[in-house]
């Protein structure tokens, strides 16, 4: 499963690489797509601008709960483009896939973390290698703000030349 | 005398029997193990082998290559009763390895829960010791490969309960006195407050059986290595003096008593014909305290942690040299710990 799922197109377009978990109830019948996510605006798109169809109308009349027996429900659920992993494997599992998961689930999983932890933000070491990156984004960060105290304070020489370092150093980072 | 004093003080050999440190990190290039593909896996394993043969900082022949593929299950749980693998590595279904040092104070595990786990472990209370080591070994291995780590969460882990640091730091404790008296409910529910995890002899799921217990760190982001360190040293600081002073009270409160379940238990120790591995474990527990508290001379704690390493199922197989039924075992273990003594 797991295998099938990481490299898989979208069911749709045949071209991207499907990342969203799509699943459709049609006539009572569950249909499961992995889609792109373009994709999968457009799907869930169709759905939203349509939602008054004949069938419809016709199911309201004859009075399910005037709920649609064609479509029920729409679920879109994000996959990790590296390894496959939806939101919803990690809470059966209590595993994330690859790193990439971190990023992709981040938000969801930050008030988990903040109960496993008490705490997201990381303050012990760091591989030697990313110090210097690390250092050079922490840099950016405060020449940004005395950039912003320059243009504030109208010190537009100042300025020009703290923007041209940051420039610089982001130029230096690609 | 003065070393021997000095060593008592710092390693605090009484209570403390071991101190280890683990490092969880991750390759960024590959999935979790429980993802990757088999060729994914053995081309990781393969990787991390290089690292250390390559390694001038390491010299491969100090070093040993496990593949737990190929190891029978007895030979699996002998490492894992030895604390070189955990039971998970044991039961591990994809190409996993253990890259042990020859002095079995380093086991780097390969493809357990995460791509690697760096382990050292030294007797008695040495955890600072511990995760110099392994961040000396972290060193060796970021050189070579990227590690998979964010900003915000650290190091990243398979499971989210260790991300931040990676870092588990434990100490394993024997507490007789702390469970004789009750006290040491007390002493789980503080660790519980204060985020420190108490588990038994081996980890996760474990009874704590011969009144060992492992006291840990559960949060691992958000703080510092040192500080957490610092925190595990100094909880364990105070259950020990705690331990040491309820031993104590409990020999001035009735001497004959305490010497009496003392060589009581020596007696059935060292002349019993059959002997479960639940009792040998209560046995050595109380045999130990006599030691500490000097009650017992005629046994030292060296030949006592040899017994009850060797009288683990698994190891007591391996050096019978064949496998056991359990009734086989008891007699067994029985004939091993007079033998052991009487050497």
């Amino acid at each position: 499963m797991n295998e099938r799922v990481r490299k898989m197109l979208c069911q749709h377009c045949q071209k991207r690489i499907a990342n969203v978990h799509f699943t459709q109830i049609v006539n009572n019948k569950k249909v499961e797509l992995y889609l792109c996510e373009q994709c999968a605006n457009e799907k869930s798109q169709f759905h939203i601008d349509s939602p008054f169809n004949l069938g419809d109308f016709f199911s309201g009349f004859i009075g399910i709960n005037g709920a649609s027996p064609y479509i029920h429900s729409v679920q879109q659920e994000r996959l990790c483009d590296v390894c496959g992993m939806s939101y919803d494997d990690f809470q059966k599992t209590g595993k994330l896939g690859c790193g990439n998961c971190y990023k992709v689930f981040g938000e969801r999983l930050k008030p988990i973390i903040k109960r496993l932890h008490g705490n997201v933000e990381h303050v012990g070491k760091v591989p030697q290698k990313l110090m210097k990156d690390l250092n050079a984004a922490r840099e950016i960060e405060k020449l940004k703000e005395a950039l912003n105290k320059a243009i504030q304070n109208e010190e537009y020489e100042k300025a020009a030349e703290i923007r041209d370092k940051i420039r610089e150093m982001e130029n230096k980072k690609i | 005398m003065t070393g021997d004093r000095n060593n008592n003080d710092v390693l605090k050999p009484d209570i403390v029997i071991s101190s280890r440190v683990r490092l969880a990190r991750n390759l960024e290039r590959y999935p979790f193990p429980f993802r990757m593909s088999r060729e994914q896996s053995l081309k990781l394993l393969s990787e991390i082998k290089d690292i250390v043969i390559k390694s001038s900082a390491t010299a491969a022949d100090n070093f040993y290559f496990v593949d737990i593929q190929k190891l029978n299950p007895v030979d699996r749980q002998v490492l894992v009763e030895k604390h070189l693998i955990s039971p998970d590595l044991a039961e591990s279904q994809i190409e996993s390895a253990a890259i042990i040092s020859k002095d079995e104070t380093i086991s780097i595990m390969v493809n357990e829960e995460d791509h690697i786990r760096i382990q050292c472990l030294y007797p008695g209370m040495q955890i600072d010791a511990a995760w110099q080591l392994c961040n000396n070994l972290d060193k060796l291995f970021e050189e070579k490969v990227d590690y998979a780590f964010s900003k915000d969460f650290g190091y990243l882990t398979c499971c989210p309960t260790n991300i931040g640091t990676g870092i588990r730091a434990s100490v394993m404790l024997h507490l007789p006195a702390l469970v004789m008296t009750g006290y040491i409910r007390n002493i789980l529910e503080a660790c519980s407050k204060l985020s420190i995890a108490v588990r038994g002899m081996y980890g996760e799921n474990t009874e704590a059986a011969g009144n060992m217990f492992q006291i840990s760190n559960q949060v691992t982001l958000g703080q510092t290595e040192q500080e957490i360190i610092a925190n595990i040293t100094s909880v364990a600081s105070q259950i020990i003096e705690q331990e040491r002073t309820i031993r104590n009270e409990l020999y001035k409160q009735n001497p004959y008593r305490f010497e009496d379940k003392i060589y009581r238990s020596l007696g059935i120790f060292t002349n019993a014909r059959i002997m479960t591995s639940e009792e040998c474990m209560k046995l050595i527990s109380d045999v130990r305290l006599g030691i500490d508290m000097g009650i017992i001379k005629t046994i030292d704690r060296n030949t006592l942690d040899k017994i009850m390493l060797l009288t683990q199922p698994a190891n007591l197989q391996k050096t019978i040299g064949k496998p056991l039924s359990p009734e086989e075992r008891d007699l067994r273990r029985a004939e091993l710990i007079r033998e052991l003594i009487k050497r």
